[in-house]
């Protein structure tokens, strides 16, 4: 399928931020903290995350539950509820630009046009009481000032483009009447619309089933390599992401602790906890041994372990972790992990 | 490229799914075609189209002017049901029947006018402090709150009674009684919105660049309308009551104008002696505000699955 000749000139035309990138990545979080006020006390939920990502790339961000990886995306998107949450440190640089220093109307211009995103569950990311049609076609509407009927035209299109089959007859029906799958192609639609720089995924395909989330994923990667955007995949499932990813950060308790390029981590884990994810993929050739799991439970943000958040569960455990919080330890140009025994974990000799 | 492993709508299927693309399937076309099912709703449609008609086209169904004196006749005064007089004739010797037709139109004006007053001075605040929360939120709610306490039939007594005999009517009741309604209207509003704007939707929508108006206007209110709906048709009934209870008591509606809850405070002096000119007024009240309330009882049924 063809991309359609309209989406190419949109994406050229000069946009609100196109300066000169010189050697500053597209996206570089940096140091960012998010904080939410409880009537308990405060969650850190996000504890100085660093991240970049250029145009055509995947980042995938890594971790269970509660590791900080959506907050740190809505953070992007600036679409925190502020408060209860707070950002007291940290930049979002798109383009160079620190998109925490705009104003709440210039985000808006970014949100959609140049970074969009797209949800876990289609069902109720999608206006119920309106048509697909009608939602692909706002964003025309709204962002492009298309007509009615011009906009309807192009969400059809959209429609196409993201492969939903006899697009034009489904164009007017409403978003219960699609399938898990279909549904989640429309809310592709509706963030690819405005051909953004930077797509974010958060758990694209955790609410589909196994054989749908393949093709989903398949659709993201075709999306991206025909515009050359920007991708940072949200995920829990590994098996998701080594096709697509081009590198990855494993996340937890609010922390980077593993990044590198996404075969490096496949083939031999910096991190404990990555290294425990990766021992949890069920495997077809250890049939009939137990499976493995990372042993007790996520960290309570509110009442974070001391020195390394990691230690309560880790098995390289010494008494440094208990008391010193790990710097994150550059190993490579490309790699890093925030264990004060990395080597150790590299070379596959337990602690 | 990769259209096999895609699961495809089987194509000769697309010819059916073009048809069922008319049938309904949206919240409200899906109400809809509920309603069109449920003898509740037909029966209450049905009166109130004819009390609208009525309302609207006296002169359809009486050929006598109520609003005319000449048509009364003070020697036929209390005559009883007669081939001329087919609800007898009141205390000045008017046809009931006339003025009990006559009489639709301000019940109508009023319930209408109230429900339009409160439901959009009411929504309006309400979706304003569901959506904005905070301080907003605080102020609007406390001072509904205040509006909310005071007792709604004495406190339109005291605004009327402010108001004036000489200067009630038609406006003044709707005025005493909004005044008193929209708090109600408000908090339903607000407790919709609240519900809705914290749905994935509007994050969504917000993730996609559209503005608070946008969200605030395309996105949460048409999610949130479905309650006060509800409310505003069940309240339309319960204001044509409440107008005829301020009549009655002499504060609302002045001779000569014409309003069922004043026939009945003249009629009852004299009851004994002709009971039609008290009961065909009081039959018609009752059915009006029936009619309402079945109505938004069956709009109730079918915008809100759960209460099945």
């Amino acid at each position: 399928m063809n991309r359609p000749a309209g989406a190419v000139d949109t994406h050229l035309s000069p946009s609100l931020f196109s300066g000169s990138l010189g050697t500053e990545p597209l996206l570089a979080v940096d140091n960012l903290h998010v904080e939410f006020t409880t009537r308990q006390g405060v969650a850190r939920a996000v504890n100085g995350v660093s991240y970049s990502l250029d145009a055509g790339e995947t980042l995938a961000v890594l971790g269970e539950s509660g590791s900080g990886k959506s907050v740190t995306a809505q953070a992007i998107m600036g679409i925190l509820d502020m408060p209860p949450a707070r950002i007291p440190k940290g930049e979002i640089r798109f383009r160079g630009t620190d998109l925490l220093k705009l104003s709440e109307s210039a985000r808006s211009q970014i949100r959609g046009q140049q970074i969009a995103m797209v949800f876990q569950d289609a069902l109720s990311a999608l206006n119920p009481v309106f048509t697909v049609g009608w939602q692909i076609a706002e964003m025309f509407r709204v962002h492009r000032g298309m007509g009615r009927k011009a906009a309807y035209a192009k969400a059809i299109e959209l429609m196409e483009r993201v492969r939903i089959p006899a697009a034009k007859q489904r164009v007017n029906d409403y978003p219960h009447q699609f399938s898990g799958g279909m549904r989640q192609r429309i809310m592709i639609a509706m963030s690819i619309a405005l051909d953004p720089e930077i797509l974010i995924a958060d758990e694209p395909t955790t609410a589909l089933d196994v054989t749908v989330q393949a093709q989903i994923m398949e659709l993201l990667a075709e999306l991206q390599r025909e515009s050359n955007m920007a991708m940072i995949l949200i995920t829990h499932d590994l098996g998701v992401v080594a096709d697509v990813a081009d590198k990855i950060a494993v996340m937890y308790a609010g922390r980077i602790v593993e990044n590198a390029p996404v075969h490096d981590v496949y083939k031999n884990p910096a991190h404990p906890y990555a290294k425990g994810l990766l021992e949890s993929i069920p495997r077809v050739d250890l049939k009939g041994q137990e499976l493995y799991a990372i042993k007790g439970l996520p960290p309570n943000l509110l009442d974070m372990p001391t020195g390394c958040a990691f230690h309560p569960r880790c098995p390289y455990k010494q008494d440094e972790c208990v008391t010193e919080v790990p710097p994150l330890h550059q190993i490579s140009g490309t790699r890093s992990s925030a264990c004060h025994y990395w080597r150790e974990v590299l070379d596959g000799t337990a602690g | 490229m990769s259209d096999s492993t895609i699961t495809a709508t089987p194509p000769e299927k697309t010819g059916k799914r073009e048809q069922k693309a008319k049938k309904p399937a949206s919240l409200w076309s899906d109400a809809w075609y509920d309603l069109r099912r449920n003898k509740v709703f037909l029966i209450g449609a049905g009166l109130v189209a004819v009390l609208v008609v009525m309302a609207v086209f006296p002169g359809l169904f009486s050929p006598i002017d109520a609003y005319n004196p000449a048509t009364c006749d003070l020697s036929r005064a209390r005559q009883g049901i007669t081939g001329e007089h087919w609800f007898g004739s009141d205390n000045l010797g008017c046809d009931t029947y006339s003025r009990v037709i006559y009489g639709a139109r301000i019940s109508i004006i009023v319930g209408i006018a109230a429900t339009l007053a409160t439901s959009l001075v009411g929504g309006a605040l309400g979706l304003v402090a569901g959506f904005y929360g905070r301080w907003v939120d605080v102020i609007m709610s406390r001072i509904a709150e205040i509006f909310f306490a005071i007792p709604s039939i004495l406190g339109a007594l005291l605004i009327l009674a402010v108001i004036g005999r000489d200067n009630a009517g038609i406006g003044s009741v709707v005025l005493a009684l909004s005044v008193l309604a929209w708090p109600l209207v408000l908090r339903i509003m607000r407790a919709a919105v609240i519900t809705t704007k914290n749905q994935d939707f509007v994050v969504a929508a917000r993730a996609l660049g559209a503005g608070p108006g946008r969200i605030m206007l395309r996105h949460v209110l048409p999610n949130a309308l479905a309650p006060v709906i509800v409310v505003t048709t069940m309240n339309l009934g319960l204001f044509i009551a409440a107008e005829a209870a301020l009549s009655f008591l002499g504060v609302g509606i002045q001779s000569p104008d014409i309003s069922w809850g004043l026939m009945i405070a003249d009629a009852r002096n004299r009851f004994l002696e002709a009971w039609e000119p008290l009961l065909f007024p009081a039959l018609f009240l009752s059915i009006t505000v029936l009619a309402f309330v079945m109505l938004g009882d069956a709009v109730r049924d079918a915008l809100d699955p759960k209460l099945r």
